[in-house]
Parts: C-alpha cells; structure tokens; sequence
C-alpha cells in the first residue's frame, strides 16, 4: 500500500491526480473569492478609524500570508530535494516561485496604496516594509538564479540552497513589527490571545485568506504540472538527438 | 457604491490584484499550452516516452 507521498513522487501519478483535482481546485477558489468580495464590499462595515480603506486590508493580509506561505513551501520543497531526493521537489519550488513573487508584489503594491490614505505616505524604510521588499527581491534572486545556469540539476541545488538560506527571513518579517520602530500595525488576527479585529470585519478576511489559499494551490499545481510537462519536452528532444546522432554514426561507419 | 474621498485607492490596490493574478493565470495556461503542444509534436514525430513505447508495441 503507497503512501499519498509516494504516489505523489511519481511524476505520472501526480499528473493524472492533479489534473482531476485542478477543475475542483478553480472552482472553489472562484466561489470563496467570490463570496469574499461580496462579504468585503456589501457586508463588512467601514472601519471606526480607517473608514472604507480597511476594504483593502481584504487583499492585502490574504497576499502577505501567501507571500510567506509561498516561501515556506519553497524552503520545504528544496529541504526535499536536498535531504529526500524527492522526485517532486525541485519541481515544486521552481512552480512557487513565480506565483510567491507575485503575491509578494501584491502585498507591496496593496499595502502602499493602503498606506497613503492611512499613514500619509506610500512607502517608509520601516523594518516591515523593508523586509517584504527584500523577501521579493529574494523570489527574483532565485528565479534569476536558477535561469542563468543550463544544468538543471546544478540550478536546482544551488537555488535550493539560497531557498533554505534565505528562509531567515521569515521570523524577520514576522517580528518586525514587534523589533522595530513601524507604521506598521503588530499582529492582529495571528497572535496569541486571539484576533483584536472586530468580527464583522474579521469574517471577510478569513474568506477571503481562504479564496486566496486555495487559488494559490491551484496555481502552484497548474505551474507544477507545466514544468513536469517542460521536462518531458526536453527529456524527449535530447532523446531525439542522441537517436539522430547514433544514426548519423551507423550510417558514417557502414 | 460609495467608497469615500479614498474610493481611488481602493479601487487601484484591487485592480492591480486582478491584474497581476490575470496576468499569472494567463502565462500559466498559455505556458501549458506551449508545453503540451511541443509534446504532442514530438509524438507525431514519433519520439515519445519509453513507458508509451512499451505500451504501444504489441505484446508477445
């Protein structure tokens, strides 16, 4: 009997399961977003402070969680394939890293829009703020990284290991509010004691953090199942040159 | 819907999240795409996986 890992390491299980899973997969996320924005626009009430701009903290906390969600996938998949060998590995932390770049600039680019009505300015060197630019700069470093070398295998143990190095900052970001003198608010939904937000606001968010998980799974098993089919693409054209190769050989030496 | 003197703001931050997340929906069907077709191509040349060769060969 095979575990769910072990079925998952092989690539031809993965995409048979994946692609019945990824219809269920959109569709959910459509739904949940789509009842996030209703809840976020036609129930949630302005906030007693912020007045309707909260309406953007909707978007911007789902992509800041996702942001450091993705980072930790990304982590965990390079300790894969650096500790495991894990077929699946390597394959799971080049489809994240796009998708977690793309969030992280979300979240910088939500949370500066947010931040001009709220704090009077689109951007301060705040720990915070600083923090997230560098964890984007970090998603860019590795995409750069991994395009700029042709062996595969090479490209894929170096970005794994700048992946697990890079990994510091995460509690950075997390206790950056806390560390240092920010505009920024602390934590308020993830902290212990509980939520400070009031649950008229706190409900949409939730939704909407929901809709956002689980379009990112989506999306990371869209782009999972894409490099599978890059690789097989390659394998197969390397195979077809090695076969016209050893043929143009047969031919030279009859 | 009225969304006060920051409506600008807050329509900006979504449409930039629709944008960024159509934009990555986008690349990531059209990347599959381009992928599948490359595969398909290299089938109909006859150049396909050993598993799909074993299991198109007539068996003994």
């Amino acid at each position: 009997m095979q575990t769910v890992t072990q079925r998952l390491a092989n690539p031809t299980q993965f995409m048979d399961l994946s692609g019945r899973i990824l219809p269920w997969l959109v569709g959910a996320a459509a739904a949940i977003i789509g009842y996030g924005l209703y809840l976020s626009f036609f129930v949630a009430p302005p906030d007693y402070q912020q007045g309707e701009t909260v309406r953007i903290m909707y978007i911007h906390v789902p992509s800041a969680w996702l942001a450091m969600a993705a980072y930790t996938l990304i982590a965990i998949s390079a300790f894969g394939l650096l500790v495991f060998r894990h077929p699946l590995a390597d394959v799971s932390a080049k489809a994240a890293a796009p998708i977690g770049a793309a969030f992280t600039f979300i979240a910088l680019v939500t949370g500066s829009l947010w931040g001009r009505p709220t704090w009077g300015t689109y951007w301060v060197w705040d720990a915070r703020l600083t923090s997230v630019l560098i964890l984007f700069f970090l998603y860019l470093g590795l995409i750069a990284l991994r395009s700029s070398i042709e062996d595969e295998t090479l490209a894929a143990k170096l970005t794994a290991i700048l992946a697990l190095v890079g990994i510091v900052m995460l509690p950075v970001i997390k206790f950056s509010v806390e560390w240092g003198n920010t505009l920024h608010q602390p934590a308020s939904v993830l902290r212990l004691g509980g939520s400070t937000i009031d649950p008229s606001i706190l409900k949409p968010l939730l939704v909407m953090a929901l809709g956002f998980t689980v379009l990112f799974v989506a999306l990371h098993v869209k782009a999972m199942r894409n490099e599978i089919l890059r690789r097989r693409v390659k394998a197969l054209q390397m195979a077809e040159v090695a076969r016209a190769q050893a043929g143009q050989l047969a031919a030279a030496a009859e | 819907m009225d969304l006060g003197p920051h409506a600008a703001f807050i329509w900006s931050a979504y449409g930039a999240v629709a944008l960024v997340l159509a934009g990555l929906i986008a690349w990531l069907i059209l990347d599959g795409r381009v992928q599948a077709r490359r595969l398909a191509d290299l089938s109909a040349r006859g150049v396909t996986r050993r598993s799909e060769s074993r299991a198109a060969a007539p068996r003994s």
